[in-house]
């Protein structure tokens, strides 16, 4: 048995976003966090502090564990931010913003 | 004459704020319901995305015949025009003015632009959040929320890994456990730290809510089907791995609340779906200036918060699940389109809701009092290198220091000495961990605005505008 088997699922034509340059599977509708769950990643960002590897935590938006770099944008958070055919999902190590000028601002709020 | 309905802004499109939605409605009043989610039916009722096409979606759900009643009545308030649904908002600010309400709310996921609805009232309905606390390894990648783990599975049809321990305590690891084994995870174990003892004394007062009885029945067999191995008063105490998890540690409670020794057991998973209860969200009633009672908003018989103008309903109002979110939520649409349009209503137009909610209120109470029972020492078993607040990685160390050697008396202290809780989540996550380790009261953090906001939205505040 799998989630899409048990709710009788026929999803849309799947579509292909790259993670870290690597093509990986997505349905549509399904959050980047959803998407990279399925095809076994579990980690998408470096700390800042001690580079230690996070992924999704709360998966409701509240605990920003899950931020990644979409299209070149840092900080997105994957279980709110829908998967859409050609995304480029990047690691995101540290603030996301280090090497260009910001490094260890810390923040971006 | 439409232009002299008034405006109810409902926040939040879960039960609550659906059943209040409808209520307000139904009795003319311009109801603009906001939601983050692109679908309404908040955490409970999340939907899957339209594209995966579930044809079953209530394979993975409770009480489904409840979420088509409301999903029918939200579909013909919105084809009457009588409901506006604003999803892919994030309220971030309810500002009071002079004649009304005014709702800030950031669009959609990348969250840079700002909207605002003018309101007559406004209704609270923004649920809750779960509460983990810190344990050695809770930060590796695969340890995940145990209502995470639910999103991941009601929204996106993902199992969050193959083999899954359930752990903490409260009611919620039930349905998870599962609803995990049901759609095909290898759930192996099931880790509660409450005893079975603390509920068979209570019998009475299960037996009078059937209904929450027959639902722990239900879940209960189907562990049983399942061979999920439920481990009662016992706990996680390490959750192993380097990159990613790979095995976590339960051991026995004794009676002291400690783990006991030689009970200590590892069990190889790569998921830990892991919640010791959750948190009302607060946020906007706390910026708003509505009174708290401890970590809920406190509300009147009629829902009504101490602002005039402003209702509240639902798991922000104190954690008691669907059923009493709806009835709180029903109450407060009711009041709010009588004392909207200048009526003093009549509570006992809504006495069965009042019913419910006493007995609902009770049965949580209880359940709660069931849980909390014996002690947990969970703060001893968090080591000095344990990170506690997961955005700035303070460690249970520092906190200790600050405390110890620093003399930091309050939360607050905490805070400005180490941090703790001034990353990207605002201490939402750390906030009763840190508490803990401290050895402080936890009290409302009293956050000005509920989300991080960019300083441009700041700069140029929008406009509020009628809705359409």
């Amino acid at each position: 048995m799998n989630p899409l088997k048990l709710t009788r699922a026929r999803p849309g034509a799947p579509f292909t976003v790259t993670f870290d340059g690597r093509e990986i599977e997505a349905l549509p509708g399904q959050t980047i966090a959803a998407a990279l769950w399925a095809s076994g990643v579990t980690a998408w960002r470096t700390t800042r502090g001690e580079g230690r590897a996070r992924g999704v935590f709360c998966g409701i938006g509240v605990c920003f564990d899950c931020l990644v770099t979409v299209d070149g944008r840092p900080g997105q958070r994957a279980c709110l931010v829908a998967a859409v055919p050609g995304a480029d999902v990047r690691t995101q190590v540290g603030t996301g913003h280090e090497g260009a000028g910001h490094e260890g601002t810390g923040h971006d709020d | 004459m439409t232009e002299h309905r008034p405006v109810l802004a409902v926040i939040g499109a879960g039960p609550a704020g659906l059943a209040g939605a409808l209520a307000a409605a139904a009795r003319g009043v311009r109801v603009v319901l906001i939601d983050s989610a692109t679908e309404a039916g908040g955490q409970f009722y999340r939907q899957p995305a339209k594209g995966l096409g579930a044809r079953r979606p209530q394979a993975l759900h409770h009480q489904w015949r409840t979420w088509e009643r409301l999903r029918a009545g939200l579909d013909t308030h919105l084809a009457a025009g009588r409901i506006t649904h604003l999803s892919d908002r994030h309220v971030w600010c309810v500002e009071r003015k002079s004649s009304g309400f005014s709702v800030h709310a950031l669009i959609g996921p990348e969250q840079e632009e700002s909207v605002a609805v003018r309101a007559d009232g406004v209704l609270l309905a923004t649920g809750g959040y779960e509460k983990v606390l810190p344990f050695s390894g809770w930060t590796l990648p695969g340890v995940v929320t145990a209502g995470g783990a639910q999103a991941l599975l009601k929204g996106g049809l993902v199992l969050p890994g193959r083999t899954a321990v359930v752990a903490g305590t409260g009611p919620l690891l039930l349905p998870v456990a599962t609803g995990l084994a049901a759609a095909g995870a290898q759930v192996v174990a099931l880790v509660e730290s409450a005893g079975p003892r603390d509920f068979t004394r209570r019998a009475r007062t299960w037996a009078g809510a059937p209904a929450k009885l027959a639902e722990g029945a239900v879940c209960a067999a189907q562990l049983l089907r399942q061979r999920v191995s439920v481990m009662t008063r016992h706990v996680v105490v390490e959750a192993h791995g380097t990159e990613r998890l790979e095995a976590v540690t339960v051991a026995a409670l004794d009676s002291e609340g400690r783990p006991a020794p030689g009970t200590q057991r590892r069990i190889a998973c790569d998921t830990l779906a892991v919640g010791h209860g959750l948190l009302p969200h607060t946020d906007l009633a706390e910026g708003l200036g509505c009174r708290l009672d401890g970590p809920s908003v406190r509300v009147d018989d009629e829902q009504r918060t101490d602002v005039p103008g402003v209702w509240a309903a639902g798991e922000a109002t104190g954690i008691g699940g669907s059923a009493l979110s709806l009835a709180e939520g029903h109450i407060a649409g009711r009041s709010a389109a009588a004392r909207l349009t200048d009526t003093v209503p009549d509570p006992r137009e809504w006495a069965p809701a009042a019913r419910a909610r006493t007995r609902l209120r009770s049965f949580f109470a209880a359940l709660d009092a069931a849980y909390a029972a014996r002690p947990v020492r969970w703060t001893e078993q968090v080591t000095d290198e344990t990170v506690v607040c997961r955005c700035e990685e303070v460690t249970a160390g520092a906190v200790r220091e600050a405390v110890g050697a620093l003399g930091a008396g309050d939360l607050r202290t905490v805070k400005l000495l180490t941090r703790a809780g001034m990353g990207w989540c605002q201490g939402r996550m750390c906030e009763p961990g840190v508490a803990g380790v401290a050895g402080c009261t936890l009290t409302p953090a009293r956050r000005l605005l509920a989300r991080p906001v960019p300083l441009g939205v700041l700069a140029a505040p929008a406009d509020p505008t009628a809705p359409q």
